[in-house]
């Protein structure tokens, strides 16, 4: 599984390692949806650290496309909130 | 994944695809999503570029700044030796505000170059990608049957793709992140601009709007902290005799002062 860190690399992870990744994100969306804010920092910083720590990165050369992606590590608060509402960080 | 990461993925994707969408023939699409890919190297490094402008417009606003800082406090000095409390107050007051947006501005400066930092690796990544990529063409053009070229095509354009909506998405960021530091420095540049850290002889005599937005601005225990440490330092004696000085009853400093008793602008003739 090729895991993408916006505005940073690209992680191989092992398919195994897909069920604390899913663990870590929906700690995330639990901070978001309860508006805990100040616990938002770490949750989001947590799930990144999971990647760039277990992830392999993929060489700059290399075409395959990501699994997965990741908003970017300054995602504020507030952004996270929208990717839920509609708005998203990129308006399509 | 829900959330977070599929929509981002699904972002992404449909973005990828809209390049992908324009042409059938595979090796036109070949050529096409180059086209595009080396288009699109060159936005960015416009994109780097515009973030150098505004690192270096921000740096230059910084020089200026610590210019007035010193001299505002050279000018606190001199006022407060020469017996005019209100004046140095003044100068106190905006030193304390250039000061503030001073730190500001140290603060986006660092946060440009972690920006401009991120936007050159990214840009050395699209780079070689773009550069696989264009040996692949060929070797697809060379080896494979219309149908599988297309699936192979798709493949190797999307890696490309996803970079490049990556490298897309970052630069957005960067700029917004910029605008709004620009219009932070046009609201330096405008006090500025104002007088508010230039020279103090200009200020007439009362309070002006600048000096009332000021003391707002300004946080009034710093100031009063810091004229009580120059005071000190200068040695301008004892807080009885502060409320003297600022009357300008020792006149001994300087006897031109207006009689209105307002610390004024012929208040800093002595220095000229």
């Amino acid at each position: 599984m090729i895991v993408r860190i916006s505005g940073e690399d690209q992680y191989r992870l092992a398919d195994d390692q897909a069920a604390r990744l899913n663990e870590l994100e929906h700690a995330v969306i639990d901070v978001v949806e309860g508006g805990r804010e100040d616990g938002f920092a770490q949750a989001y910083g947590a799930l990144l650290d999971y990647v760039r720590e277990n992830g392999t990165p993929v060489a700059d050369d290399d075409l395959e496309s990501s699994d997965v992606i990741l908003p970017p590590a300054d995602l504020t608060f507030a952004e996270a909130g929208e990717e839920f509402t509609g708005e998203g960080l990129i308006p399509d | 994944m829900a959330g977070l990461t599929g929509r981002m993925s699904t972002v992404v994707k449909a973005k990828v695809s809209k390049l992908l969408d324009r042409a059938e023939d595979p090796a036109e699409t070949l050529d096409y999503s180059y086209q595009k890919q080396v288009e699109q190297l060159q936005n960015v490094k416009k994109g780097i570029a515009d973030v150098m402008t505004a690192k270096k417009r921000l740096q230059m606003q910084e020089t200026s700044l610590q210019q007035s800082v010193v001299k505002l406090d050279t000018q606190a000095r001199q006022a407060l030796s020469s017996g005019h409390e209100d004046l140095a107050r003044t100068a106190l007051e905006r030193k304390n505000v250039a000061q503030t947006e001073l730190q500001s501005l140290d603060k986006q400066v660092g946060e440009l170059e972690d920006q401009q930092q991120k936007l050159t690796d990214s840009e050395q990544k699209l780079r070689a990608k773009i550069e696989a990529f264009r040996t692949k063409k060929e070797v697809i053009k060379a080896q494979y049957s219309a149908a599988e070229a297309q699936v192979r095509i798709s493949e190797a354009a999307n890696g490309v793709g996803e970079q490049m909506a990556d490298v897309g998405l970052a630069m957005q960021r960067a700029i917004d992140k910029t605008e709004n530091m620009k219009a932070r420095a046009d609201a330096v540049s405008e006090l500025e601009a104002a007088g508010t850290f230039e020279d103090l002889t200009a200020v007439g005599s009362g309070e002006d709007d600048i000096d009332r937005q000021l003391k707002q601005l300004s946080s009034q225990p710093e100031v009063d902290d810091e004229l009580a440490k120059m005071k000190g330092e200068i040695g301008t004696g004892s807080e009885s005799s502060a409320a003297q000085i600022s009357a300008g009853a020792q006149g001994g400093a300087d006897q031109q002062a207006p009689s209105g008793g307002s610390a004024g602008a012929s208040g800093e003739s002595g220095q000229q």
